[in-house]
């Protein structure tokens, strides 16, 4: 996998990764036993990652979920689906490559998997809009959608973008319609609808997968309704300090503890120690776990029922103060 | 063109003119005419030379949408609260409350347009640039649920910069819930309209702004997902002439029509009375 440049909290665990490199490279070399040196190393290695990540400030956080090693949602079509095909095209005016979407199977059985793509090298972010779709990637998804609905398919989506593209195109062609249809079917669909935040949850253009009977985020995932860069330059007119950057992952309270506190999310799945980007096999399994123990649940409601109980669900939503 | 000489009106004697408090006048934003605010007034805030649509207030598209006396206003009793502890929004919303009014960022209200009752909810600009928190969402998901009880069709008035930050994604979670009552509108065959006005952009248009089964627009009213500094940032280059506009929206296919402000409670009244299996309005005239 490329490797990609080593966050600032990572560089302990980086050195000392290297050090036992090196040690074991230096034993191979001379052909000597260092057994008994390693361990003790790898045990200090397993603990600083434990560490760092069980402390990661909110900024970090951050840079965790936008972390291009991490699995992205063709990662776990990969590792955690079977018998995947790919549709493509909204049906009105192109393919957008930001999201994608097919048939595959989860646990055998046939789901219908949508989910928002970024891309790991320059060429592949081109393609993929770094994971910002235009309107016809919603138009695309809800086509999907619907699909779904009349073979009486499940939907699971993942969703991963910085937000929805602001360009000229987008805004001709109704990316506000695209996302607000989206929001609107998907509280009318009838069949079982999982999301989940596998890596940024940006604002309208996440939402707009995110209309689900259950919504899972991984541990390290963020949800916001802005960037932590944008609410940066409103509020404090410094998007880009570390600083100020700190402030708005602090203020908006995007990590995955938060929003399970605010009742936004449903649950939380674990990330390996080291994250998500440290192993994307167990991610995946944990990821697939959840889905098939959230599905199966979900599988006992019927269809207005299922409907009824997603509505009222993102009715509940909000705090307000009757005075 | 008349041969004959108009009639001249008298002048007013300047000293009358003198009279008048520096105060009366006002400028129009767009062209910069300067005519009594009495008469801007009675043009609806509408400048009388170029027709550019100034901001009012919420409560005066109360006054030009209903019947005269049917007005009551609802869910009065809601507050924002300061769920994430955000920095500065207690004092922030405290400023807005006493510059704009306890309402926060919409009032809504029930009422009759042409004899037939419908509720509708207007959008607050002058309140935290028209955000939405959670009272602005839930004071649309309960007038739904009034319209849903009724039957009476709903119309929403938008005048926002999107969801409010202050909130974080609870804010962004009000798009949904809006959305999901609309859909239940829908389903039970109740009418809604959707009026845009300067501006509707953010999350507000990416949910029920763009949801209406019409959806209509003041003229010049700026609409959009992004707001025009922020694809100006992403292009690097200035917008075209003219874009986000309503008059841009409707070309493109993403309006039902372009409104003037003295045309809106007929419009509303006669796709309300299509929508619902009414009798033309007697004496209708389309505007
Ligand atoms: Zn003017």
């Amino acid at each position: 996998m490329a490797s990609a440049p080593v966050m600032e909290f990572e560089k302990p665990i980086a050195e000392l990764e290297k050090q036992i490199d090196e040690l074991k490279r230096l034993a191979d070399g001379q052909r000597l036993d260092v057994g008994s040196e390693i361990a003790p190393l790898e045990r200090k290695l397993s603990d600083l990652r434990d560490q760092i990540y069980k402390n990661l400030t909110p900024l970090q956080r951050v840079q965790v979920a936008r972390n291009n090693k991490r699995p992205f949602t063709l990662d776990y079509i990969r590792l955690a689906f079977t018998d995947w095909i790919e549709l493509h095209g909204d049906r009105a005016f192109r393919e957008d490559a930001a999201i994608v979407g097919g048939w595959a199977r989860l646990d055998g059985e046939t789901v219908m998997v949508i989910g928002q793509q970024r891309g790991r090298d320059t060429k592949e972010n081109l393609k993929r809009n770094f994971g910002m779709p235009h309107p016809e990637g919603y138009r695309k998804a809800l086509r999907l959608m619907k699909l779904a609905e009349k073979f009486h398919v499940p939907v699971l989506t993942f969703i991963d973008t910085p937000g929805a593209w602001a360009g000229l195109g987008a805004e001709e062609r109704g990316q506000s319609e695209a996302i607000a249809r989206n929001l609107y079917e998907m509280a009318q669909l009838e069949v079982p609808i999982i999301a989940t935040v596998i890596g940024e949850g940006g604002s309208g253009g996440a939402l707009a997968l995110g209309v689900a009977d259950r919504v899972l985020m991984l541990e390290n995932a963020v949800y916001s309704v802005i960037t932590i860069e944008g609410c940066a330059a409103i509020l404090w007119k410094d998007g880009k300090s570390p600083e100020m950057r700190e402030r708005a992952a602090s203020a908006l309270r995007i990590t995955a503890p938060d929003l399970y506190e605010l009742r936004v999310i449903d649950e939380i799945i674990p990330e390996p120690p080291g994250g998500a980007h440290s192993s994307q096999e167990a991610t995946a399994k944990a990821v697939q776990e959840a889905l098939i123990r959230n599905l199966d649940e979900l599988r006992k409601y019927k269809p207005d029922r299922l409907v009824r109980r997603r509505r009222e669900k993102f009715l509940g939503m909000g705090r307000v103060e009757e005075g | 063109m008349a041969w004959f000489r108009k009639e001249k009106k008298p002048r007013q004697p300047r000293r009358e003119r003198l009279e008048i408090p520096a105060d009366a006048w006002e400028k129009c934003e767009a062209c910069g005419h300067t005519d009594l605010r009495e008469k801007f007034v009675r043009n609806l805030n509408v400048c009388p030379s170029c027709d550019y649509h100034r901001r009012i207030r919420a409560s005066e598209y109360l006054n030009i949408l209903f019947d005269e006396g049917t007005i009551e206003e609802t869910e009065v009793d809601l507050r924002s609260t300061d769920p994430l502890g955000f920095p500065e929004y207690p004092g922030r919303l405290k400023k807005a409350t006493t510059n704009a009014g306890e309402g926060d960022a919409i009032i809504t209200a029930t009422g009759m347009l042409g004899g037939a009752p419908l509720n509708i909810g207007v959008m607050d600009f002058a309140f935290m640039g028209g955000s939405m928190g959670s009272v602005v969402g839930e004071k649309i998901a309960r007038l739904g649920q009034r319209s849903l009880e009724r039957k009476y069709p709903l119309v929403i008035i938008s005048a926002s910069g999107g969801a409010r930050m202050q909130e974080g994604v609870l804010s962004l979670m009000q798009m949904a819930k809006t959305s999901a009552m609309l859909s239940m509108l829908g389903e039970r065959g109740i009418p809604y309209i959707s009026i845009l006005t300067n501006p509707t952009t953010g999350g507000v248009s990416a949910s029920y702004a763009m949801l209406g089964d019409a959806i209509l627009a003041e003229p010049g009213a700026v609409i959009g997902f992004a707001g025009p500094r922020v694809i100006k940032q992403t292009l690097g280059q200035d917008l075209p002439e003219g874009f986000q506009t309503a008059e841009f929206l409707l070309d493109h296919g993403m309006l039902d029509a372009v409104v003037h402000r003295k045309d809106l409670k007929g419009t509303v009244g006669q796709l309300l009375r299509h929508m619902t299996g009414k009798p033309a309005a007697t004496g209708w005239t389309s505007p």
